[in-house]
Parts: C-alpha cells; structure tokens; sequence
C-alpha cells in the first residue's frame, strides 16, 4: 500500500494551494502538517529536510520534493495533467505561470500594511482583467473546446479555475465580460474531484486573515 | 534561415540570459535581431501573450514566461533527466537559483546609498544558504559523478554555473570556501559550447552598466531601489 503524500506548510493558502488544488482534483489523498510554531519550523530546517530551508515541502514516492513549482510540475506529470507532447506541456507552463503569478501577488497583498494591501489588490483584480483573463478568453474562444489544452483536462485548467475563483473573491462581478471563462468556470467546478474540494470540510484553504499573517510573520521573522 | 529561433528582449542579460545560456549550451543558433521591445510591448493581444518579454520565436510558436521556456528547450534538447524524478530534481536547483540570480540581477538597480549594503546581503545569501547546498551536492561527485542529476549534463549544471559566474562578478572571491564549486566551474566551462559561449563574440551579454540602467527603466518604468530583501515578485510597470 502506497503512503499517502504528505504535505509540509503554514495553516493556510499560500504557496502550497496550487498544490492542494492539483492533488484534490487528480483525485490523490495526501496528509497534511501544518506548521504553527517557530520551533516546529526550525526542526525541520535542522533534520535538512528542506532544501533551501523553506516550505512548501513535501514527501512523495521516497522523495523529499521544495520549490513550488518544482512540486507542481512533478504531479502534473505524474498525474498526466500536462500535455501529450512537449508543445502542449510548454502551453500548460505558459498559462501556468501567468497564473501562478496573479495568485502569488494575491498572496503576498495579505503581509502588506492595510492602505497598501488595498492598493494591490485592486491593482490584482485590474491585472486580471485587463491582461490575463482576456487572454484566456481568446483561447477559449479561438479553439471552441472545453479545456485550455489540447483537448483534455490538464493543470492548465485547473490553475485557471483557482485564480477565478481567488480574483472573485476580490471582485465578485471580474467575469462580467467573459463569457466564455464563465461556462469555463462553472464546467471545471463540476469535474467530480473538484467539486468535492469545493465543498466544505476538504482541504481547500480560506483566504489568509490577520491571524494567519501573524503566525507566518512571527515563524518567518518579518 | 527558418528553423533558428528568434529571441525578443531588449539588449541586455535580464531575463532572457538563462535563456542565451541554455540555447549556447545545447549549441543552438539563434536568429540575431534587432531588439526593439518598446514596440513588442505595445502589440496588445498580439505575440506577447502577457504583454511581456522574454519571446521566443520557435517551431511555429511564440513563448513566452521565462520558466516555460527554458523547460521547453531543456526538454527538447535532453538537458531535463530521463525521467520525472530526475526532472522533479532539475527543477529544485534550478528554482533555488532563482531567488538568487534575482537578486543579483536586480542589484544595480539598487540606490547609490544602498549597493554596499544590498551588495553585503547578496554576497551573504550566497554563501550561507545557497552555494552550501550545491558543494554538498557536489559531494557526490567524489563517487565519480560530474554533474548535479542523473550523473549527465542538465539545464541545472548550466544554470549553476551561469549564477556562480554572476556572483563571481559581485566578488571574485566569492567561491572561496567551496573547492567542489571550483572544480565544477572549471569543468562545466569547459564543455566545447559552453566555452565558445564564454567568448567575446557569442550572444552572451554584459552585465547591466549605467547607461543601460536608464533604458531599462524606461522601458520596463522601474522603480529605482524597489529591491527587497525577501523579494520573491518584482513587480514592473509600463
């Protein structure tokens, strides 16, 4: 019986979500450990389980995987969510990281001081819909199928959802002119796997409040 | 002519140099071109996807996000392990050189009354949390392996020596301490399209100088000492 892959991160969403999302809707059971204390932290710095010294981690297939992306590219290959051929994996990267890089903004808005967080996120939300949401659209609406990528359920597609989902926490109405992104949006939400992460009790993440930005700031010292 | 890739980017290393390295290390040609991204970026919904470079022009696709990239090209010219676990490992070097080369990168952008200090973290980073890792890693090699993963040369190896050889620029000294280091920078250089990228005349860039500082900024509307100590987004404006 294989173990379970176990993940290593802070109570909350950010940067481990996009892998709690890949893992849920691949249909995987994974474990958690949330770090909660400074001193559980430098334990796992000291047994040199991180790489660099930082989280994510996590412990899959014998291996002891950091870096973010280093973690999602390998279960997006493991799980076959990453194209059929080397074109259709460089397509996934690219609306990847276009969207790991709008979450990660949204993320990082949550440590600033509040007239700044404000600023960043209204700036997240007109990011999102003036440059990264119209592209999708276009794909969508060039190809005419359901999924990003080549025809079939992908990373790519999961990624998107999330960032939706994230950028209407801040904006309920950022899809208002995307038609094609919100037939997308309410399709992937009712893959099975997904909607099952998307009901309470799973272990999707909310969005970071003060107490969790305390706890990250005091682990971390910043 | 068709079938050399075509590189977007202004005239200087930035982004696009991990790029420049990887493509000389796989002994590609590229397209020389006229740099022009003042243009580029105006082309709304056009060939630049996010409205930003690096670009790539390459079989009959234009890519663009940096890491998509350099994971296309890696995989394509069998510098990505053989396998997931070997790739999982690339990857973990390659985005733990990141953070560095970011903030190597983006130091001349630092103002004057902060480079000596901005330059003291860099150098400290470097020493303490990162080339550790990599002369341990390189421990192995007493077992008779010369490269990071799979006991072959991979985008990793290249990355490495591409940021040894920056750090180097900051401090020539800066390897002091890492014999292994040394040895694999000795080694790697060595490699025929390494080496041949390494001299002057190849598509390799200089190092940000003052008078490229101001283009840039214009450019990409940077603000000068926007340099963060655990700056894991640089956020740009034009």
């Amino acid at each position: 019986m294989a173990t379970k892959p176990k993940l290593y991160y802070f109570r909350g969403r950010g940067r481990m979500e996009s892998i709690r999302w890949l893992l849920a809707a691949a249909g995987v059971e994974f474990e958690e450990e949330f770090i909660e204390t400074a001193e559980q932290y430098e334990k796992l710095q000291k047994d040199g389980r991180l790489l660099f010294g930082q989280v994510p981690m996590i412990e899959i297939d014998g291996m002891v995987l950091t870096q973010t992306r280093a973690i999602l590219s390998y279960l997006a290959a493991k799980y076959d969510l990453y194209g059929k051929d080397l074109k259709e994996t460089v397509r996934i990267n690219m609306y990847a990281d276009g969207t790991l890089d709008l979450m990660l903004m949204i993320a990082l808005a949550a440590f600033k001081p509040p007239a700044e967080k404000e600023e960043s996120l209204a700036l997240v939300a007109q990011k999102a819909q003036t440059r990264y949401f119209p592209v999708f659209e276009k794909i969508l609406k060039d190809h005419g199928q359901d999924f990003l990528v080549g025809n079939k359920f992908s990373w790519a597609d999961i990624q998107l959802l999330e960032a939706i989902l994230m950028v209407e926490e801040l904006n309920a109405s950022v899809l208002s002119d995307f038609r094609l992104l919100q037939a997308f949006k309410t399709r992937i939400s009712n893959i099975p796997t997904i909607k099952k992460f998307l009901q309470p009790g799973s272990q999707r993440q909310p969005p970071p409040d003060s107490h969790y930005v305390e706890v990250v700031r005091s682990i971390l010292h910043f | 002519m068709a079938g050399k890739p075509k590189l977007h980017y202004f005239n200087g290393r930035g982004r696009m140099e991990s790029i420049r390295w990887l493509l000389a290390a796989a002994g590609v040609e590229v397209r020389r071109t006229v740099n022009n991204p003042t243009f580029l970026c105006t082309f709304k919904g056009g060939t630049l996807m996010y409205e930003q470079v690096p670009m790539v022009e390459i079989d009959g696709m234009n890519l663009v996000e940096t890491r998509a990239i350099l994971r296309y090209l890696a995989a394509k010219y069998n510098l990505y392990g053989r396998n997931i676990q070997e790739q999982a490992w690339i990857d973990m070097y390659v985005e733990g050189l990141k953070d560095l080369s970011d903030m190597i990168m983006f130091f001349p952008l630092s103002l004057p009354g902060e480079k000596e200090m901005n330059l003291e973290y860099i150098l400290e980073r470097a020493t303490t949390k990162f080339f550790p890792v990599y002369e341990k890693v390189s421990d192995k090699f007493y077992h008779g392996q010369d490269f990071l993963v799979g006991n072959r040369l991979s985008w990793a190896d290249i990355q490495l020596l591409e940021v040894i050889l920056m750090a180097e620029e900051c401090k020539p000294s800066v390897l002091t301490g890492f014999p292994l280091l040394q040895e694999f920078k000795a080694r790697i250089s060595y490699i025929p399209t390494i080496q041949k990228f390494l001299q002057p005349g190849s598509q390799r860039k200089p190092p940000l100088d003052e008078s490229s500082i101001e283009s840039v900024k214009n450019i990409f509307k940077f603000e000068r000492g926007m340099f963060l100590k655990n700056m894991s987004t640089i956020v740009a404006e034009y």
